[in-house]
């Protein structure tokens, strides 16, 4: 890379710098399926044009016996867009909308370490991607909420189905949202606040 | 809860103006001893200059130094300077041990966030 020449190498616009006073910061990751809305939900939020991070993943070939070793392990750069909310003049917000490939989101180091909880994005056409992805949350112990995204050809399915379909407890908050409308998404990040509250005044009752 | 004594956030409505010293609100890295142990760096820590780029100074560090005179988090210094964030955790560890960036921690992950900074996201979220 030619860094040196790298007009990108300048950083933020005035606009777009942190006050001086910015003293720490909390992240969110909105996760789901390819073409879902991530990128659209944080940038509908984001104070900021959303960004672009990378990192070199290094991944070993489908079904490979570990005894064989390093020669079948590809480096793949995986892309991931992120935003930015101040909160006040102290507190940053940042939002980070993963790659579509699900087998990348909890290889990338350090995403959901620390993170506040996750938002599942989720289109009811392509309900089946959505699984696995709740089961690892839960896992991980990652609080999330699922919001679904109508798109002009979904389904319209009643929210307790997708709850059946998905398995989910009931505790787990569900809302439907435009990825394209700024306070429908600003709701979404809401009802995860409201949610990872509840939990801290009402441990809840886990039941698996 | 792990761990030490990680900085926490206090939120706000406990009439702590910044006037009241936010550093009192923080236990900041600042004061770590550079020989000690390395700076867990996580994608949203906060990075602020410390000083001017000095001469003769590998580019990428420079580069850091300038944009970071606003505090700026690693993820976005990775964007801007288009490397890996990875990369830049390295970078930024090299600028920490030297002494020429101060770093501002995330709010710690703790098993249950504090109920008074999910209150201050939502405040902010309401502004929205
Ligand atoms: N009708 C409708 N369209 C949406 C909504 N959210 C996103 N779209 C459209 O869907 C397309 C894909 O949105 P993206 O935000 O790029 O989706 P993504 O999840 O980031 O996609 P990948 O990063 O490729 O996985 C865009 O053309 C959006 O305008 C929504 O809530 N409703
Ligand atoms: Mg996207």
């Amino acid at each position: 890379m030619d860094f040196a020449n790298s007009e990108a190498a300048a950083g933020p616009q005035a606009g777009d710098a942190l006050p001086a006073s910015a003293r720490s910061a909390v992240k969110v990751v909105v996760v789901g399926g390819f073409g879902v809305g991530k990128t659209t939900l944080v940038g509908a939020v984001s104070e900021i044009r959303p960004l672009t991070t990378e990192e070199t993943m290094t991944q070993a070939g489908a079904g490979v016996d570990s005894l064989v070793g390093a020669e079948h392990k590809t480096e793949t750069t995986v892309a991931m867009d992120f935003g930015r909310i101040s909160i006040d003049e102290r507190l940053v917000l940042y939002l980070f909308g993963t790659p579509g490939q699900e087998r990348f989101w909890f290889l990338w180091k350090g995403l959901f370490e620390g993170a506040l909880g996750a938002v599942v994005l989720i289109d009811t056409r392509r309900l089946e991607i959505s699984f696995s992805v709740v089961n690892r949350l839960e896992e991980r112990g990652v609080p999330f909420v699922i919001a679904v995204n109508n798109f002009p050809d979904s389904p319209c399915h009643p929210m307790s189905d997708i709850r059946a379909a998905l398995d989910l407890p009931d505790h787990v908050p569900m809302v439907t949202c435009d990825a394209r409308d700024r306070s429908s998404s600003r709701d979404v990040l809401m009802a995860l606040m409201r949610y990872l509250h509840s939990l801290t005044t009402a441990p809840r009752s886990d039941s698996d | 809860m792990s761990g030490g004594d990680p900085p926490r956030y206090q939120g706000q409505g406990k009439g702590q103006g910044i006037e009241g010293g936010p550093e009192r609100l923080y236990v900041v890295t600042a004061g770590r001893d550079r020989a000690a142990e390395p700076v867990p760096l996580d994608l949203v820590t906060l990075i602020v200059s410390r000083g001017k780029p000095a001469r003769g100074m590998q580019p990428e560090h420079a580069a850091i130094l300038r944009m970071c005179t606003r505090p700026l988090s690693l993820v976005e210094i990775s964007a801007y300077t288009g490397l890996p964030a990875s990369t830049v955790s390295v970078l930024l560890t090299d600028l920490v041990d030297g002494g020429q960036v101060e770093t501002r921690a995330p709010v710690p992950a703790a098993e249950l966030p504090d109920p008074k900074l999910l209150e201050a996201v939502m405040d902010g979220l309401r502004k929205l």
